[in-house]
C-alpha cells in the first residue's frame, strides 16, 4: 500500500486549508488507495486480452470457436494430407490409407488430370489447347495490368483477335491443316474457360449496348431494353439454358441447327449480358451530369459522347463490380452440365463413379479437386476486384 | 458575306434529334417483329415435321410417373400434368420459404460475427464467407448430397436416436398425432402470435408517445408458448407419437425428410447465408460512428444503441441487397435437377417435357412461374422498404 502523508506536497496542503474554512464544501482530506496498474495491455497476452477475454460472453464464444476448430480441422488436415494416397494405379490403391484409415485419393486425380483439363480432345491435337490457354492468360494480364502499355491494343487483342484465333485454333481449319475438332469432345477446364471467355467477351459489349438503351430517351428503345433485362434477371439461369437448349433449335430451320455447345454459349450469354448490363447502369449512373452536360456543350452527339467521355469514366468507376460479375459468371458456368455440356464439374461428375476409381473417397476428393480450382481463380479475382476498388477511392480522395 | 437569315438553323431532316428518334425506334421493332416472324414461321414448321401438337391440352392427360416427396394428394395412376405442375410448384416454394427463413438467421449471425470485436470469432466468420462464397453452388450442392449423405450408414446399420432414425435414405422424425383437441391448441398458437404482434406494437406506441420502454420479449415468449400449452392441457393432453419403425428394407411411419431435401436446403442456406452476412455487415458499418457515439453520449445501452439507433438506419441499406438474395435463392433452388429433388423445374421442365415433348408451352409456362415469383417477392420487399424508407423533411 502507498503511504498517503508521505505524498502530500505544499500545494496539497494549501489547498486543504481553503476546503476547511468553507463549511458548506467538501473536500476529501484524505487520499483514495491509489488503484492497481492496469492489467497488461501490451505483448500477446494484452492482445489475447483485449481481442479474445474482453467481456464474459466474449470468452465464452473463444472456448466454443475453439472447441468447433479442434473438432473440425485435424480430421479435415487427416483427410486432406496425412492419410491422403498420392499415387496408384487404380482403387485398390486408395482403399486404404498409409495409416491404415483412407484419406484422400489424390492418385485418381492425377490419373484422370488430363481428362479434367481436356476431357476427350485428342491428345495429337492437345498443344493447340495449351497455346490457347497461353494465349488467353497473355490477354487477361494485359487487361488487368492496369498500367500496362498500349492498353487499348489489349482491348483490341482480347475482344477482336484473340478470339478469332482462338476458334479457329479449338475448332480447326482443314485450309491451313489443322483437323476439325468436334465440340462433343470438348471437355474439362477447357469448356469452363471457353464458356467463361465467351461470357465475357460477348457479354461486355453487348451489357452496354444494353445498359445504354435502358437510359435512352427514346420509348421503344428504353422499353425492349427493359423488358429484356428484368425477363432474364427474373428467371434462373438453368431455364435459359433448358430455353436455348430445346428451343433454339425450334426457332431456325433444320439445317442450321446449332450444336450443344453453341446453344449453351447462346443461354450463357444472354444470362450474362442482362447482369452486366446493370452493372454497367450503374457506373453510366455514377457519372455526374455536368460530364454529359460538357459533352453536348462541346457539340459531341450520342455515340462521340458516350465513347469518349462517358464510358471511359462509368467502366472506370464500376470496374470491381465488373470483375464481380466475372466471378459470378465463372461459377455459373457448372450449370452448362444440365445440358450435356462436359465442363470441369461434369468430368469429375464422370469420372468418380467410374469402376476403376471407385472408392468410399473417391467423389470427396473430385469435389476437393474442383473446389480448390474455383476457389482459386475466383478468390483472385475478387482480391484483384478489392485492390482497384482501393486505388480508385485513392484516387477519388486527391 | 454572311447571307440574312430568319428564324432557328434550319438542319438537314435526318440531323433532326426527333425525327432521327423516331426512325431509329420504327427501324427498331421492324427488325424485332421481322425476327420475330421468321422464328414463329420456323416453330410452326419445325413442330409439324416433328407431329406435336400445340396447345395446353397435355395439362389434362394422365402423368404416369411417380414422385417422391407430395405436399398434396397425388397419385401415379390418375393424377394429370396439371396436378404435377401443382406439386412440383409447392415443393419448390417450400424449399424456397424455409430456404429464406434459415439463411436469414444464418447470414444474421455470421454477419454480426464478422464485425465481432474478438478476433477469432471474425475471423472464422470471414474465412466461412470467403470459402463459400468463392465455390460453385452446383459443386456444393453435390458434394453435400453424394460425399456426405450419400455416405451415412445404411438402412440395416441406421443410426437411431430418441425415436428418429438416420440412415441414407433419409431423416426419419416421430410423427405427433394430436387429439380431438388439436384445432384449439392451434388457435390458441395463433391467437399468441397476434397478442404478441399487439403488445409489441403497443409497447412501441408508448415508446413514442411518452419514451417509456416496456419490455415485451419475456411477456411475448409467454403468450407464443404459454397460451398452446394452456390449450393443449385443457383439451385433455392427448398426444401420441407415432414413432418412425425400422424395417429390413425401410422405414414405416413417422414423418420422412428426404435426403435431396436435407442437401438441397442445407446447401441453399450455408451459400446464400455467406451473402446475407456481407449485406448485413455492409449495412451496420454503413451507419455512422457519430450515431453510435451520440447514443452513448445520451447514455443509451449497448443493446439500446443497436435496437433503437444503429438497426433501424441499417435496416434501409440492407433491405434492397436482401431482396435479391431471396430472389437468388428462390431461383437457385432450381439447382434441385442436380440431386434429383422433385421442384418445379425438375418434374415439369424436366419430366413433363420429356414425356410430352411440349417444349415451348413447358418453357414459356416455366418462365412465366419464375417470373411471378420474382415479381411477387421484389414487390413485398420493395412494400416493405417503403415503410422503413427514410421520409426526409
Amino acid at each position: 500500500m502507498w503511504d498517503a502523508e508521505a505524498m502530500s506536497d505544499p500545494v496539497e496542503t494549501s489547498m486543504m486549508r481553503i476546503a476547511v474554512t468553507e463549511d458548506d464544501v467538501f473536500v476529501r482530506s484524505q487520499r483514495v488507495s491509489v488503484l492497481p496498474p492496469p492489467l497488461i495491455e501490451t505483448g500477446p497476452i494484452g492482445w489475447l486480452r483485449a481481442n479474445l477475454f474482453s467481456s464474459p460472453f466474449n470468452a465464452i464464444l473463444t472456448v466454443a470457436v475453439v472447441t468447433f476448430l479442434a473438432w473440425a480441422v485435424p480430421p479435415l488436415v487427416r483427410f486432406l494430407f496425412i492419410d491422403a494416397t498420392w499415387s496408384g494405379a487404380d482403387r485398390e490403391a486408395c482403399l486404404a490409407g498409409p495409416h491404415g484409415e483412407a484419406g484422400a485419393c489424390w492418385a485418381f486425380v492425377r490419373d484422370r488430370l488430363s481428362y479434367f483439363i481436356y476431357g476427350s480432345y485428342p491428345i495429337a491435337s492437345r498443344w493447340r489447347v495449351d497455346l490457347f490457354f497461353a494465349m488467353l492468360a497473355f490477354g487477361i494480364g494485359w487487361l488487368l495490368w492496369l498500367d500496362a502499355p498500349r492498353r487499348l491494343l489489349g482491348a483490341l487483342y482480347f475482344f477482336v483477335i484473340m478470339p478469332i484465333v482462338a476458334y479457329v485454333l479449338l475448332n480447326g481449319w482443314s485450309l491451313i491443316g489443322l483437323p476439325i475438332v468436334d465440340t462433343a469432345l470438348w471437355g474439362g477446364v477447357l469448356v469452363t474457360v471457353v464458356v467463361t471467355t465467351v461470357g465475357i467477351v460477348a457479354s461486355l459489349p453487348l451489357g452496354i449496348v444494353l445498359a445504354l438503351g435502358r437510359r435512352s430517351s427514346l420509348p421503344a428503345v428504353r422499353v425492349l431494353s427493359t423488358m429484356f433485362i428484368e425477363f432474364v434477371r427474373g428467371v434462373p439461369l438453368i431455364t435459359v439454358l433448358f430455353m436455348a437448349s430445346v428451343m433454339l433449335p425450334l426457332f431456325v430451320p433444320p439445317a442450321w441447327s446449332p450444336d450443344k455447345l453453341l446453344r449453351a454459349l447462346v443461354g450463357i450469354v444472354l444470362f450474362s449480358s442482362a447482369y452486366m448490363a446493370e452493372v454497367i447502369r450503374a457506373g453510366l449512373v455514377a457519372v455526374p451530369l455536368g460530364q454529359y452536360e460538357a459533352a453536348r456543350a462541346l457539340g459531341l452527339r450520342f455515340w462521340r459522347m458516350q465513347g469518349l467521355i462517358i464510358l471511359p469514366q462509368a467502366l472506370r468507376i464500376t470496374l470491381p463490380n465488373i470483375v464481380n460479375s466475372f466471378i459470378a459468371l465463372f461459377k455459373d458456368t457448372t450449370l452448362v452440365f444440365f445440358v450435356g455440356i462436359f465442363d470441369l464439374l461434369k468430368t469429375v461428375e464422370v469420372a468418380r463413379v467410374d469402376p476403376k476409381w471407385a472408392t468410399p473417397v473417391t467423389s470427396a476428393t473430385g469435389y476437393a479437386f474442383a473446389a480448390m480450382f474455383y476457389f482459386v481463380f475466383c478468390f483472385l479475382m475478387a482480391r484483384y476486384a478489392d485492390r482497384i476498388e482501393y486505388r480508385l477511392a485513392r484516387a477519388e480522395r486527391r | 458575306m454572311a447571307r440574312e437569315r430568319t428564324g432557328p438553323p434550319r438542319a438537314a431532316l435526318l440531323d433532326e434529334p426527333k425525327f432521327r428518334g423516331i426512325v431509329y425506334q420504327i427501324l427498331l421493332c421492324l427488325l424485332i417483329a421481322l425476327a420475330a416472324a421468321a422464328v414463329v414461321r420456323n416453330v410452326t414448321e419445325n413442330l409439324a415435321r416433328n407431329r406435336i401438337t400445340s396447345g395446353f391440352g397435355f395439362l389434362d392427360q394422365t402423368a404416369g410417373f411417380d414422385i417422391s416427396q407430395t405436399l398434396i394428394d397425388y397419385s401415379v395412376q390418375t393424377s394429370t400434368y396439371g396436378r404435377a405442375f401443382w406439386v412440383g410448384l409447392l415443393n419448390t416454394l417450400l424449399i424456397a420459404g424455409l430456404g429464406i427463413v434459415l439463411a436469414t438467421v444464418w447470414g444474421f449471425v455470421i454477419g454480426i460475427a464478422r464485425l465481432s470485436r474478438n478476433w477469432l470469432v471474425a475471423n472464422v466468420a470471414r474465412g466461412y464467407v470467403e470459402l463459400i462464397r468463392n465455390i460453385p453452388l452446383l459443386l456444393q450442392l453435390l458434394f453435400w448430397y453424394n460425399a456426405v449423405l450419400k455416405a451415412l450408414p445404411e438402412m440395416r446399420e441406421s443410426i437411431v436416436f430418441g425415436g428418429a432414425v438416420l440412415n441414407n435414405r433419409g431423416l426419419f422424425l416421430p410423427q405427433p398425432n394430436f387429439g380431438p383437441g388439436t384445432g384449439l391448441v392451434a388457435l390458441a398458437f395463433v391467437i399468441g402470435i397476434a397478442s404478441a404482434l399487439g403488445l409489441r406494437l403497443a409497447a412501441k406506441r408508448r415508446l413514442e408517445r411518452t419514451g417509456q420502454t416496456i419490455p415485451v420479449f419475456g411477456s411475448s415468449l409467454a403468450l407464443v408458448i404459454g397460451l398452446p400449452v394452456i390449450a393443449f392441457l385443457l383439451a385433455g393432453a392427448e398426444v401420441r407419437l407415432v414413432l418412425p419403425e425400422l424395417g429390413r428394407f425401410n422405414v414405416r411411419g413417422g414423418v420422412e425428410i428426404l435426403p435431396e431435401f436435407g442437401a438441397l436446403l442445407f446447401g441453399l442456406v450455408v451459400y446464400t447465408a455467406a451473402f446475407i452476412a456481407e449485406v448485413v455487415r455492409a449495412g451496420l458499418l454503413s451507419v455512422s460512428r457519430g450515431q453510435t457515439e451520440a447514443a452513448a453520449a445520451l447514455g443509451l445501452r449497448r443493446r439500446q444503441i443497436l435496437n433503437l439507433i444503429v438497426i433501424p438506419q441499417a435496416k434501409r441499406v440492407i433491405i434492397p441487397p436482401l431482396t435479391n438474395q431471396y430472389l437468388n435463392l428462390t431461383k437457385n433452388s432450381s439447382l434441385a435437377v442436380a440431386i434429383g429433388y422433385p421442384d418445379f423445374v425438375q418434374i415439369f421442365t424436366g419430366t413433363v417435357l420429356n414425356q410430352t415433348g411440349q417444349a415451348v408451352e413447358v418453357v414459356v409456362i416455366t418462365l412465366a412461374v419464375y417470373l411471378a415469383l420474382s415479381l411477387t417477392t421484389s414487390a413485398a420487399m420493395n412494400w416493405y422498404n417503403a415503410r422503413v424508407a427514410y421520409v426526409g423533411r
